[in-house]
């Protein structure tokens, strides 16, 4: 058994290193989508470009104003003279905020009543507009609060207001200064072995159907889960090797901390690996040529990357949609990688992920073994 | 070699089991009938040639004998085991080797022996030996290190067959091994081929080419999924055809196509190659009473003169009566 196994792991070898472009394609790839993945993936919103019509001209006005062009949050880019100015930077895409200061915006402020200041802004980014509309609050929020003190002191010997203030104090645990990049930068370690290692075994079994030399080895006595073991090893290798070079490369070059332990890690990536050979091996049972093993690995990667909580929510995501998400591998493996990343736990708090990544693995693999004989007719 | 016979006993005597035996065979795939109700028994060391045209079902009754389809109706035996229930076993004793010539291209002649020798469990002892064998057989001496995709096809077709026999199948699965090979490396091939008989192997060839007809001991004549004919070539070529063949060689074949077609006494009608074949029923019509017809229609006749049937003829006049007993209309035929 383990001769023909190994027979075909070093075949599999073999053709990897006769395959002069592949050690390239395997190591260049992930590095250069670690690097843009590191550097333009960020949530964070800086200098939304901003417009702002002052309707008030008062000394309180310009100070709200002056708020927020110090803000690195926001550009100012226009200050305008009519409504109708503020549209036209807004439609134009000049501006994705557009302020406006109503009348009478001091006066309010002084007798100690709300005062208007209108918000218009582009929700074509929704995610950008919520963000930004969070910190135009902030600042308003600021803004008033030092108001609100100059204006309690400014009463003299009277009825003192009890400006009651409620301060949160932030304390973000395990990513300190809330960096965007320490939260991506495992992700993509997990999304980049995904892709890489369904689309190497699919297209390494779909191959060998091609050139017709998989019917030659259907017609030997080797057994089927021989022929997949030896088809899967290599590519668990090469999937590990990977997954460390990236993670090295996030930590030395990025500077994100590891502070659990490696070994939990190594587990995780081995029952993630598991599940993504057994889909890769699975989709090579269903199609035909290299292109459809392709398409396949399209069709199935990006359902799973946005279920997988990479970066929108699985909690507010509709229930069925959630139910969805415990079917997905990388589900599991994106709590296993930033869990030893950056909150340093174990297995005895891991061991529900590491367990579902093992039973989505050994379905997998045991579903894709029994279509393989099947293949053929 | 001669016809070997599901009736023949061997030297001792004795009655022998045929290797290769094949009840009822039937394939559909949905509403297609690819393999219908074909039987046969061949016995060891006969090379049983299955001829017919593209699509008539010969690679899918290979591909049922060895186990890598499985069949809708029917059993198959190799060796006495039924390949449907224990098709691990059947694929220890039967070698396959299919018009691919499914070799990796990236890897070496060598690294190509070796990775097949493993698969197909040859003993670490005799591998060597057995892979310098067909190294030679291949004629690639000396090129052991070449990739295999460098290789022109007559020796990737070769090398092939060396990984296909490296475990010394009794049986040996050829699914038109020579298509797409020059004529010299055709008749290397089949050198080989009959030495491997020889030995004993009971040899599958599948073939669209007539000529390598005549090689074969027993020949399955297979038309739309159905077995014609299980005879030796020798036995085939003395079928009555029901008529004297003629030859007709002449300047314009369509137009004498189009002028003896349909006159009477004329059974059969196809056109080969710079000739015309005609089938006549002697009582009716005589070759002089064609000769005339066509000269006096200004068509030139240069030979006409009566022929032994090739198995080519046989072939064809073979697959118009099969379709005329099915659809029940006159035959008519172009080749």
């Amino acid at each position: 058994m383990f001769e023909r196994i190994i027979r075909i792991l070093v075949k599999e070898l073999l053709e990897i290193r006769r395959d002069k472009w592949a050690m390239f394609r395997l190591i260049v790839p992930p590095l250069v989508q670690m690097l843009i993945f590191g550097y333009a993936a960020t949530f964070e919103v800086y200098h939304v470009t901003t417009v702002i019509l002052d309707r008030d001209h008062s000394q309180e006005s310009r100070e709200l104003i002056s708020h927020f062009v110090a803000s690195t949050r926001f550009n100012v880019v226009k200050i305008a003279a009519t409504e109708r100015e503020v549209r036209k930077e807004i439609d134009t895409g000049d501006a994705t905020v557009g302020l406006t200061i109503q009348p009478r915006f001091a006066a309010f402020l002084l007798k100690g009543q709300p005062a208007p200041l209108q918000v218009v802004v582009d929700g074509t980014n929704s995610n950008t507009a919520l963000i930004a509309l969070g910190y135009v609050e902030q600042i308003a929020a600021t803004f008033s609060a030092n108001e609100g003190s100059d204006f309690a002191a400014r009463i003299p010997g009277g009825i003192r207001a009890r400006v009651e203030t409620l301060s949160v104090e932030q304390r973000p645990w395990f990513n300190p200064n809330l960096d965007g990049r320490w939260f991506f930068v495992p992700g993509v370690v997990g999304t980049l072995s995904l892709i890489l290692t369904v689309s190497l075994t699919a297209s390494a079994v779909v191959r060998e159907r091609e050139i017709g030399t998989l019917e030659q080895i259907m017609v030997s006595p080797i057994r089927p889960y021989e022929f997949i073991l030896g088809k899967t090893i290599p590519f668990f290798l090469i999937g590990f090797g990977e997954t460390l070079l990236v993670a090295v490369f996030g930590v030395l070059w990025f500077r994100v901390p590891f502070v659990g332990n490696p070994f939990v890690l190594a587990l995780g990536t081995s029952l993630f690996l598991l599940s993504t050979l057994g889909l890769g091996l699975l989709i090579s049972t269903m199609v035909r040529t290299q292109q459809q093993a392709f398409g396949a690995n399209f069709f199935v990667s990006n359902p799973m990357f946005t279920l997988s909580g990479f970066s929108f929510p699985i909690a507010s995501m509709p229930e069925p949609m959630q139910w969805v998400t415990y079917l997905d591998p990388l589900r599991y493996y994106l709590v296993v990688i930033r869990a030893t990343f950056l909150k340093g736990v174990g297995v005895s708090v891991l061991w529900p992920d590491l367990l579902a990544m093992a039973l989505l693995g050994a379905g997998l693999l045991t579903l894709s073994t029994l279509r393989f004989r099947k293949a053929l007719d | 070699m001669s016809a070997v016979l599901p009736e023949k006993t061997d030297k001792a005597g004795e009655r022998t089991e045929p290797v290769l035996v094949a009840e009822g065979l039937v394939k559909r795939f949905g509403n297609f009938t690819a393999v219908d109700h074909v039987s046969f028994r061949v016995d060891k060391g006969t090379i049983i040639g299955f001829l017919g045209p593209n699509g008539a079902g010969k690679s899918t009754i290979i591909r049922m004998l060895c186990g890598l389809l499985t069949p809708t109706e029917g059993r198959a035996f190799v060796s006495g085991t039924d390949v449907a229930k224990d098709p691990e076993t059947v694929r220890q004793h039967i070698g396959y080797m299919s018009q691919k010539f499914s070799l990796y291209g990236d890897l070496t002649v060598m690294e190509n022996l070796r990775f097949f020798g493993g698969i197909y469990r040859v003993p670490r002892k005799v591998l060597p030996e057995r892979i310098r064998f067909a190294v030679t057989m291949a004629g690639l001496d000396g090129r052991e290190n070449a990739l295999v995709s460098t290789l022109a096809g007559g020796w990737k077709q070769r090398l092939a067959l060396g990984c296909a026999i490296l475990h010394r199948p009794p049986v040996l699965f050829l699914d038109e091994p020579t298509s797409g090979v020059d004529p010299e490396s055709r008749r290397r091939f089949w050198d080989l081929i009959h030495a491997l008989s020889g030995e004993g192997v009971t040899i599958v060839v599948s073939t669209h080419y007539m000529d390598e007809a005549e090689y074969c001991d027993l020949l399955a004549l297979i038309n739309r999924g159905q077995l014609l004919a299980l005879e030796s070539p020798t036995a085939l070529k003395k079928r009555n055809l029901g008529g004297t063949l003629l030859s007709i060689e002449c300047a314009d074949i369509g137009k004498a196509l189009h002028l003896l077609e349909g006159q009477p006494g004329l059974l059969d009608l196809a056109a080969f190659g710079n000739a015309v074949h005609a089938l006549i029923d002697p009582a009716r019509t005589t070759p002089e009473q064609l000769f005339a017809l066509l000269s006096g229609a200004h068509v030139p006749v240069d030979h006409i003169v009566p022929i032994e049937p090739s198995i080519d003829d046989i072939f064809v006049r073979m697959v118009g009566e099969a379709r005329e007993s099915q659809e029940g209309e006159p035959g008519r035929r172009a080749g």
